[in-house]
């Protein structure tokens, strides 16, 4: 498939080198690869492309579905030794091993530049900035466990306050499920399985042992009580999920809050999108709860753009070139609000987005609230040993003792 | 006198030179690849490949990892019910319309199109089916049924088996075609004679033509048993390995390590795992058509 793919794509190069040879001064040609190919993705990575255009630029778009095969296409390319201008990955360790293959081409002209030790949150910087250089271009960020609620669901149940802990939570919970609504809409995927999980961590554990479990591993604070509790806590939700939760996709749960049938969700700032849909408004007929309590933890992700090493003169002009693009407050906003997500820059305004959008941006001001992901701060393979785990603990009876024992041995290696 | 003989050379020479290319390919593609995954499997490579030499230690980490183990006893479970229903569903269907049945060709046709179809879209379908309250389980409360549950996809001990389901399903079409052949290769005077003993038509395919339908056996067995082995794609449609990790199996740890977890040393360990088991099966059949060959 990827031979298809590359033979296509010289042809159509070649077609392009042709048609664009009398064109005096082209600019610099920027091949990207991406995974944005939803609706409201594409239509964000345009605004992205027009800027580019707009200063100058060629934009080849290589968009590949899925972001495990457009990453294993960039990968394969960039061991080929043919790669592309600049490729997507998620801010995570996913591109950690090409920079310590010295593959990467490092941006900290522009982090100078615009200050990014002081415009950026701080769980980005960490994942981007490595060894005292810059080696990726953040785009956006993703809060990716919100508790998305259906109001009507709520108000069928008597709830008539957000929780604000883990207790309250619970209780909530039981009022949904005495009502006979599904309490917990749930997508019963590994990975939808370790975000919930991150939830329960991060809000009753706390930011403290969130971080000394996930990214520093440490044995004792995964073998700990308080530990335990938290695993507890998070198999007792799975008394709320309906019998057909297993395998489910996340936007189906997500139409069973839309509709009513079911009373929440814990998922991602990108289920918005499927609210707006229905053609609903925040506030109005859903709401969306960045977590329990004022001080929650606050577990962001996101997308960035690298640019792999090239000592073709031109390439280079267009790496430059694409990274001050990406860079751009105005273009940043303009690709969130269509994504989904809100931008990497704190200085960023925000006045244009809705009402959860901007309540995540101020929690992100606040340097005591951010933290990443599972996957900013574990391996790729970490995290998959971690989610193998807890995916596995969710589905089956495995006692609790077990499961902590399994999750330090995941995370030694 | 010189041309002839080297037109006779010439005759020897080309179906080598014909064959030339698919050697190189199978001993670079083939042999060159599994010795080169065999090396990888002894590195700590992890995203790219890596000369960093660490011994056994991966596959020590392999079969320390609970859902590697898992992987390979749902793979056993499945692969002997795979292929015992394979061979029995695909032979009966095939003494059925052997048996000058009216519109064999519209059978035939129905039992082997599962085959041609992609597993990515059946899957799909069968996922659609499975799921308790839509599909079959729906369909069985609609009729009035309401203590039946039917909701094998998302249970921890029968997940594997809607896979078997699934896949049997697919498979036995062809299983059926490659019998049907080997039946009509059966020649008309056994028949003949066995009804002149008042031999029962039961007996005839039990004894007689079963054993002669040997190699077709053999054949259907290889194929299934690549099958087996390389069990990816139902998996993935139909249940993503849950719930949980219920329903995990070796080539999907492969493929999961080998891209999304950045693993290339111990997916790569994996796959020589996975490769002893196909070599084991492989040897004998090897060895009885060399025996049989040589004599």
């Amino acid at each position: 498939m990827y031979g298809i793919r590359t033979a296509l794509l010289c042809t159509w190069l070649c077609a392009w080198s042709c048609a664009t040879a009398t064109v005096a001064h082209a600019g610099p040609r920027a091949e990207v690869i991406h995974w944005w190919t939803s609706g409201g993705e594409s239509a964000a990575v345009k605004q992205v492309e027009q800027a580019y255009r707009a200063a100058g630029g060629t934009w080849v778009d290589t968009a590949i579905a899925g972001g495990d095969q457009s990453r294993a296409v960039t990968i394969n390319r960039i061991i080929g030794g043919n790669p592309p201008t600049a490729a997507q990955f998620n801010t995570s360790k996913q591109f950690l091993d090409i920079i310590e293959e010295d593959l990467l081409n490092p941006v900290d002209d522009l982090a100078l530049r615009d200050g990014w030790d002081q415009v950026l949150p701080a769980p980005i910087v960490d994942v981007i900035k490595v060894r005292g250089h810059w080696y990726a271009v953040p785009m956006n960020i993703h809060m990716q466990t919100w508790i998305w609620y259906s109001k009507s669901a709520f108000a069928k149940a008597g709830i008539t306050r957000e929780p604000a802990t883990m207790g309250e939570l619970f209780a909530d919970l039981d009022k949904l499920k005495a009502a006979g609504i599904v309490p917990l809409a749930h997508g019963g995927q590994a990975w939808q399985d370790i975000l919930l999980f991150s939830m329960v961590l991060s809000n009753m554990g706390g930011r403290d042992l969130y971080l000394k479990v996930i990214r520093d591993r440490d044995q004792a604070a995964i073998r700990s009580a308080a530990f335990r509790k938290v695993l507890v806590a998070y198999k007792r939700l799975q008394g709320y999920v309906d019998p057909a939760s297993p395998g489910r996709n996340w936007n189906d749960a997500t139409a069973l809050v839309i509709s009513g049938k079911a009373g929440m969700q814990i998922m991602g700032d990108w289920a918005k999108g499927e609210f707006v849909a229905a053609g609903q408004a925040p506030g109005r007929q859903f709401g969306c709860l960045p977590g329990l309590g004022a001080d929650s933890p606050y577990l962001i992700q996101g997308d960035v753009f690298v640019f792999p090493k090239t000592k073709d003169a031109s390439a280079l002009r267009a790496q430059k070139l694409l990274a001050s693009i990406v860079d751009k407050p105005s273009v940043q906003l303009a690709f969130n609000r269509l994504k989904g997500s809100v931008p990497v820059r704190l200085d960023a305004d925000d006045s244009q987005f809705d009402a959860c959008a901007r309540k995540g941006m101020a929690i992100l001001r606040d340097p005591k609230r951010p933290v990443g992901v599972a996957e900013v701060y574990l391996t790729p393979d970490q995290n998959g040993a971690l989610q193998d785990v807890l995916t596995a603990y969710w589905n089956t009876d495995m006692p609790v003792e077990r499961a902590q024992n399994s999750i330090a041995a995941a995370l030694r290696y | 006198m010189a041309t002839p003989r080297l037109s006779l050379r010439l005759t020897r020479v080309t179906p080598y030179t014909a064959l030339l290319p698919m050697a190189i390919v199978a001993a670079l593609g083939y042999l060159g690849a599994g010795l080169w995954t065999f090396y990888i499997s002894l590195t700590g490579s992890r995203t790219f490949p890596s000369g960093r030499f660490i011994g056994l230690a991966q596959y020590h980490r392999l079969f320390d990892n609970e859902r590697w183990m898992l992987s390979l006893h749902n793979l056993a479970a499945y692969g002997v019910l795979f292929v015992l229903a394979c061979l029995v569903i695909g032979f009966l269907l095939a003494v059925f319309i052997d048996q000058n049945v009216k519109g064999e060709g519209v059978f035939r046709t129905i039992f082997l199109y599962p085959y041609a179809m992609s597993f990515v879209a059946t899957g799909l379908v069968w996922q659609w089916l499975l799921t308790p309250g839509d599909g079959i389980d729906g369909t069985l409360r609609a009729l009035g049924l309401h203590d039946v549950r039917f909701d094998w996809i998302v249970s921890q001990d029968c997940a594997i088996y809607t896979v078997v389901v699934a896949t049997v399903w697919q498979m036995s079409g062809l299983v059926m075609a490659l019998m049907l052949a080997g039946l009509r290769g059966v020649d008309p005077e056994i028949w003949k004679a066995a009804r002149l003993d008042g031999i029962p038509a039961w007996r005839v395919y039990a004894q007689i033509v079963l054993p002669m339908l040997w190699p077709t056996i053999a054949t259907v067995l290889l194929l299934l048993a690549t099958a087996v082995a390389k069990l990816y794609d139902a998996v993935v449609a139909m249940t993503q390995g849950g719930p949980g990790i219920a329903s995990e199996v070796p080539a999907k740890f492969i493929m999961d390590h080998l891209f999304l977890r950045s693993n290339v040393g111990l997916a790569s360990a994996g796959a020589i795992v996975l490769l002893v088991p196909v070599l084991a099966l492989l040897a004998p059949y090897a060895y009885a058509r060399s025996r049989k060959e040589a004599a």
